[in-house]
């Protein structure tokens, strides 16, 4: 018997699908139906003449649960390969996120300077606003909103996990 | 049956082309040939169905109209569709063929939702075609319009919604493909109105080709290698077998005996599995799990190797997972590697179809010098010990007929008419107690006989389903082993019985309870029987003859032969209300929530092993 082990880890998962209607339902589904947790979701046609959509999604959950996940994820029918990054080897994470901090004076000027050290560029800008936009690793992008909120953040929108692994191989 | 699988498609086409068609008789594959209603009838004949049961309605009726202008398809009228997926589910479990199954929008389609969740649970390949409104309607909350790719994406392998006539003769392909491949299951097909009336060119079977779908069937032999190592060294082996090794064919199943007889291990099967090794051979322990046998549990137990082939360690079975085989190394071969390490940790996994599973293991055993017959003696004779408690036994004394005599009496009456006139005997049962029985007293000995709702424990199931065992074996006896509440949950299907002629026997065992939850009432809940009576029954000896068929009661011990001689004699449909002992409990029982070797064996063992807190809210 191997021991069960109950320790809950972060996983970021590949899917690569046909591009068909109810796929996504598909997948959400499964997640939903099954009990397991969805941190991020990304989605989007990779391969147009193929017609092949990419799914990223991050989940946790017991090294138990997450085989699960992985092996019903990859019975789905319209599923042609599921590969576990976080796993397999080193992998980049992106994400782009759009922030709009409004505020006058100090603030404004603080957000302006802290943008800079994040490297995010500024995409709309008035007198009393500005909407940055960053993309980076996730937790870094979770400090950079951090420090944003004090200083006027009144909205921000984010894309969920990309991510893609090192290296010349492909999935 | 009338129908072959070769037959050229219907010439005659939709009413609006009828005298276009009849003058330009069509091709196959050319251009715009076909319509979308009679490409689903030409892609059905060249799957090689030759049943279709259904039910018509609006949105079906292009292919009713279809159907009605050929003589390939043949088409059993229903009367509601849940029953028509479970004679759909009879059919491909009694020929190991999918089941074909024709309703229409709205409410035909939310009626086959049972009956597809069923298959999707027991692993049985079903094509369910469902209309659907027009395309430009769909989103409009038109008449009968249902969200039918919605509804059923989590109760099928598969749905698919035909968006245009050019997707359709590739779905309907695909369709039959994805039911029968790796794991079978249910796979709807939602058909638009207009689609079904919009011409088009056919593709034939063999040029679709899946994109993705492709289940690993082969094992990987550095796995069969190792599995033969650990059976090959143990000393208290088991061969624990499913539902999958009947889905994957009689092959299978024998290759399953062969190694049964090689190894020299004890065999039992789950509920599911029935008849994958002859039922009366001398290594075969019974069915496992909750209402398993005594012998069966108490080997999983303590056995020190097990080999699971096609079955998936689900509750019923194990028991409280803990205490589930603790010391046991386990291999695990199915089809499906989601079922691998699901709710069993196991140490070898063989990811393959039962049949080229069972192929490797037995040429792996055959190239190495067997083990010495001594090394299992210790277990056997521990094995007999367990058996010699005669777990199943039960006192029939008086006049009133206890249930598993009646079971019992029905099995041995039946076994010795196929034993000496070899006429087939299929059994199809609802759910219950009397389901449970029917597990425990009848010995299958040969795969495919035996059909049971068991993943979703779907009370309706049997009749419907032992109609679609006698449209595929119409010389067979077929029985759907009863309970009186259950059979009123599709009753109304005794009429398609009349329509047809299917001598189908429905044997009810009239405990005037709904017998299992008064049990369980009675071991978990005090005794406090809330809505377990089943009152205000019909008369089912005048309910059989309003509905044309036989009706026969017995009510004494001393008529019960004569009169399950009778019912097996009339060559048309019965139902048998046998009456008997109403306060009669299932035994041995491992109440949910305890281990294997926690058991109750009998009446008496209940006050001695009360039930945990925790197993209180398992179901
Ligand atoms: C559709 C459905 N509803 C409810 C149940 C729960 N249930 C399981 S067994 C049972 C009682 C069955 O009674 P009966 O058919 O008389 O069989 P018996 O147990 O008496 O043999 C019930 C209500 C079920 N399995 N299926
Ligand atoms: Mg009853």
């Amino acid at each position: 018997m191997s021991p069960l082990q109950d320790s809950v880890e972060r996983r970021t998962i590949a899917v690569l699908v046909d591009n068909e209607p109810g796929v996504l339902a598909r997948v959400i589904g499964l997640f939903s139906g099954r009990g397991y947790n969805i941190e991020s979701l990304t989605v989007t046609e990779v391969e147009r003449e193929m017609g092949l959509s990419r799914i990223t999604v991050v989940t946790t959950g017991t090294p138990q649960v997450l085989e699960q996940i992985k092996a019903q994820l990859d019975r789905l029918v319209p599923v042609h390969r599921v590969a576990d990054l976080s796993l397999q080897g080193p992998y980049v994470e992106r994400e782009l996120a759009l922030v709009k901090v409004s505020g006058i004076d100090d603030k404004r000027v603080e957000a302006l300077r802290i943008a800079g050290i994040f490297d995010a560029e500024v995409v709309d800008a008035g007198l009393d606003f500005f909407i940055f936009e960053a993309a980076h690793r996730p937790d870094k992008l979770d400090r950079f909103i951090e420090l944003m909120k004090p200083l006027g953040m009144v909205e921000m929108s984010r894309t969920g996990v990309v991510a893609i692994a090192r290296g010349k191989d492909s999935l | 049956m009338s129908a072959t699988a070769s037959q050229a498609a219907p010439e005659a086409s939709s009413p609006q082309a009828a005298s276009a068609a009849a003058a330009k008789p069509a091709i196959d594959s050319q251009a715009d040939a076909y319509s979308g209603a009679e490409m689903v009838i030409k892609a059905l004949v060249d799957q090689g169905v030759e049943v279709v049961f259904g039910y018509p309605g609006g949105a079906v009726l292009p292919i009713y109209d279809a159907l009605f202008q050929q003589n390939s398809l043949r088409h059993i009228l229903v009367r509601h569709e849940q029953a028509a997926v479970h004679a759909a589910e009879g059919y491909a479990r009694s020929t190991g063929k999918p089941g074909v199954v024709l309703v229409t929008s709205g409410p035909g389609a939310t009626n086959a939702v049972t009956g597809l969740t069923d298959a999707l649970m027991d692993s049985i390949p079903i094509v369910c075609l469902t209309g659907q409104v027009p395309t430009h309607l769909i989103g409009n909350d038109a008449f009968q319009e249902a969200d039918t790719t919605g509804i059923t994406r989590p109760c099928t392998k598969h749905n698919y919604l035909v968006r245009s006539v050019g997707d359709l003769p590739r779905t309907l392909h695909e369709a039959f493909y994805v039911a029968v491949h790796g794991r079978p299951g249910p796979v709807v097909v939602d058909l638009p109105k207009d689609v079904l009336q919009t011409k088009g060119s056919y593709l034939e079977k063999d040029q679709v080709v899946h994109r993705s779908y492709r289940p690993q069937t082969e094992p990987d032999p550095s796995a069969i290698s190792k599995a033969v190592d650990l059976l090959a060294a143990a000393k208290r082996p088991i061969i624990y077998a499913g539902g999958g090794v009947i889905n994957a064919g009689p092959e299978a199943c024998r290759l399953l005996t062969e190694l049964v007889h090689l190894t020299g291990a004890p065999v039992t099967n789950t509920l599911m599995g029935l008849g994958a090794v002859p039922g009366s051979d001398p290594q075969f322990l019974g069915m496992l799990g909750m209402h398993g046998t005594y012998e069966a549990n108490l080997a999983m137990h303590d056995c020190d190797v097990m080999l699971n082939v096609g079955a998936r360690f689900d509750d019923r079975v194990t028991g409280r997972l803990a205490d589930f085989s603790p010391n046991s190394i386990k291999i695990h071969v199915d089809i499906d590697p989601s079922s691998i390490n699901k709710n069993v940790m196991v140490e070898l996994p063989v990811v393959a179809d039962a049949e080229a599973a069972l192929r490797a293991l037995i040429a792996e055993w055959k190239r190495r010098t067997p083990p010495s017959p001594k090394a299992q003696e210790a277990w056997w004779k521990q094995i007999e010990a367990w058996r010699g408690r005669d777990c199943l036994s039960y006192r029939q004394t008086g006049e009133i007929i206890k249930p598993q005599y009646a079971i019992q009496r029905l099995y041995q009456l039946t076994a010795e008419q196929e034993a000496k006139a070899g006429r087939k005997t299929y059994i199809t049962t609802e759910v219950g107690q009397h389901q449970m029985w029917a597990a425990q007293f009848f010995k299958f000995e040969q795969p495919n006989r035996w059909m049971t709702s068991g993943g979703l424990g779907t009370m309706g199931y049997g009749l419907p389903a032992a109609m679609g065992v006698q449209i595929a074996h119409p010389d067979a006896l077929v029985i759907d082993v009863a309970g009186e509440a259950s059979i009123l949950m599709n009753i109304q299907e005794m009429s398609t019985l009349a329509q047809y002629g299917l001598p189908v026997k429905v044997f009810i065992v009239n405990n005037q309870w709904m017998g299992m939850v008064r049990q369980w009432q009675e071991l978990l809940h005090g005794a406090r029987y809330s809505e377990s009576y089943s009152a205000s029954l019909p008369d089912f000896v005048a309910l059989a003859e309003a509905f044309g068929a036989v009706g026969i009661r017995a009510e004494t011990a001393g008529d019960l032969d004569d009169k399950i001689l009778e019912m097996m004699e009339v060559p048309r449909p019965v139902i048998f209300d046998c009456c008997v002992a109403q306060e009669e409990n299932c035994f041995p029982m491992i109440p949910s929530g305890a281990a294997h070797n926690e058991m109750l064996l009998g009446p008496d063992d209940k006050a001695a092993k009360p039930i945990s807190e925790e197993g209180m809210v398992l179901v």
